[in-house]
């Protein structure tokens, strides 16, 4: 599955984009937060205060509990400030 | 019913008229414009959008539905640009129909409460003292929680 990070997130991780295939123990957003921030040191630092991290699956918002089997895009930012 | 994304510029006179002339006869329209603000004590250069345009797409079109069936509007439409923008540029605007002031008006605050904290922006504003991210303000999550 390919994940996007954005503004900060993506500044702080150096990286825009990256493909990962998490283990089936992955089950929701919580989840993979976890699995990602016990690989990168960067990232468990960018994500420290999990309530400033939001997420997408397909391009709709969804919440830290919703499950990512078979989501093709998950998108990962901070709190958005539009407007 | 409409929502626009872009990285253009828009004309926000241009759009308003375009907006009035399609309800012709609605009895109220009411249209905000959000501009890249620059405050002598507090100047900026730079007001740079970053924006994920497909979620941007799904979440306005789902607050400009929210908007409409709530309110009864005749018609709604967001404009919202990314990209970087210069002081006094427009950002965003909103716009309802509706036959009466009262849900124009609230229309209107509706969808910009909403997408201020829903809609997948983020700013960064560049000033004398360098480049920062816009930190989201607890006063735009109560703005949003009075609808609910």
């Amino acid at each position: 599955m390919k994940i996007l990070y954005f503004a900060w997130l993506c500044e702080r991780l150096n990286r825009g984009e990256e493909e990962v295939s998490p283990p089936a123990s992955v089950v929701t957003i919580a989840d993979l937060i976890d699995w990602l921030a016990g690989k990168d040191e960067a990232f468990a630092l960018a994500v420290e205060k999990r309530s400033l991290i939001k997420a997408a699956v397909d391009a709709k918002l969804v919440t830290h509990g919703t499950p990512i089997a078979g989501a093709r895009v998950v998108a990962l930012f901070p709190p958005m400030t539009g407007g | 019913m409409a929502v626009r994304v872009s990285t253009d510029p828009f004309d926000p006179g241009a759009e308003t008229n375009a907006f009035l002339a399609a309800g012709q006869g609605a009895g109220a329209a009411v249209t905000f414009t959000g501009v890249v603000r620059s405050r002598p004590d507090d100047p900026i250069t730079a007001l740079t959008l970053e924006c994920y345009p497909e979620l941007a797409i799904n979440q306005l079109a789902s607050i400009v539905e929210q908007a409409t069936s709530r309110f009864g509007l005749l018609a709604a439409t967001v404009i919202h640009r990314y990209g970087t923008l210069a002081p006094g540029e427009p950002i965003v605007q909103v716009m309802t129909l509706s036959p009466h002031r009262e849900a124009a008006f609230k229309g209107a605050e509706f969808l910009m409460d909403y997408l201020k904290t829903g809609a997948p922006f983020w700013k960064q504003e560049t000033g004398p003292n360098g480049t920062h991210w816009v930190e989201a303000k607890a006063e735009d999550d109560v703005a949003k929680a009075r609808w609910e």
